[in-house]
């Protein structure tokens, strides 16, 4: 029963990562594209929570956290490109 | 143009400090778990990126005034001296040595000389990261 459901859900969290990989190709602009890339991070994070559930290991917990550490500061950087044009900033006017 | 990011700035002011204490442990746990200095190394330094993010170059500067690339050449000559250190005590180039110690509040715990080559693997990844990433987005 347990195991059916795990299934289910890692089965549902691949189709969602292709429905947000097809956001990420076909995005009409580059903010859809962050944001797909964003939702293919978080639920590969969720993917891998579910994975070590049904292996029944603690071996990919910091895999977990390393995956979300990266995934946010690429989120970050992507949106501070977008809305300034750089990235890192030499002084800042505030 | 001024950007209101208060929200960003608040929450890299916690987030750093748990990306940090994450990399302490993996820096620890390298011995028979997965983790170890280059890991170790990568993760502070995508905090060290993180604060670059949030602010600009030179409030970092002010508060970290290191010259990475010192860094990055210091951390080569710490993992390959401790692999020459070997050679004086007559062994083989790189062979790590090991030793159980009863210490006081941490009860048994093991000393191996690797802590000091994973620390110089770790500087060196520290310093070539950063400059890779900061040589490459900066602007202008």
């Amino acid at each position: 029963m347990k195991e059916t459901i795990l299934l289910i859900s890692l089965t549902l969290f691949a189709l969602t990562i292709m429905v947000a990989f097809f956001r990420v190709l076909r995005g009409p602009s580059m903010p859809d594209r962050v944001v797909g890339l964003d939702m293919i991070g978080v639920n590969l994070l969720s993917m891998i929570a579910i994975i070590s559930i049904v292996l029944k290991t603690k071996a990919f917990l910091e895999v977990i956290l390393i995956l979300g550490i990266l995934s946010f500061i690429g989120t970050i950087a992507f949106s501070k490109y977008l809305e300034r044009g750089t990235i890192v900033e030499r002084k800042s006017d505030h | 143009m001024k950007i209101n990011d208060v929200i960003l700035r608040t929450v890299t002011k916690i987030v750093v400090f748990i990306i940090l204490t994450l990399s302490v442990y993996l820096f620890f746990s390298g011995h028979y778990s997965p983790g170890g200095g280059f890991i170790g190394g990568l993760v502070l330094a995508s905090a060290i990126v993180l604060m670059y993010l949030t602010s600009d170059i030179e409030t970092v500067h002010k508060g970290m005034p290191f010259d990475f690339k010192l860094v990055a050449a210091l951390g080569v000559l710490i993992a390959t001296g401790t692999g020459f250190a070997s050679v004086i005590f007559g062994k083989d180039f790189m062979t790590q040595a090991a030793m159980k110690l009863n210490l006081p509040i941490f009860g048994e715990t093991e000393l191996a000389s690797v802590v000091l080559f994973e620390a110089g693997v770790a500087m060196t990844v520290i310093g070539v990261v950063v400059t890779i990433i900061l040589s490459i987005s900066e602007d202008e």
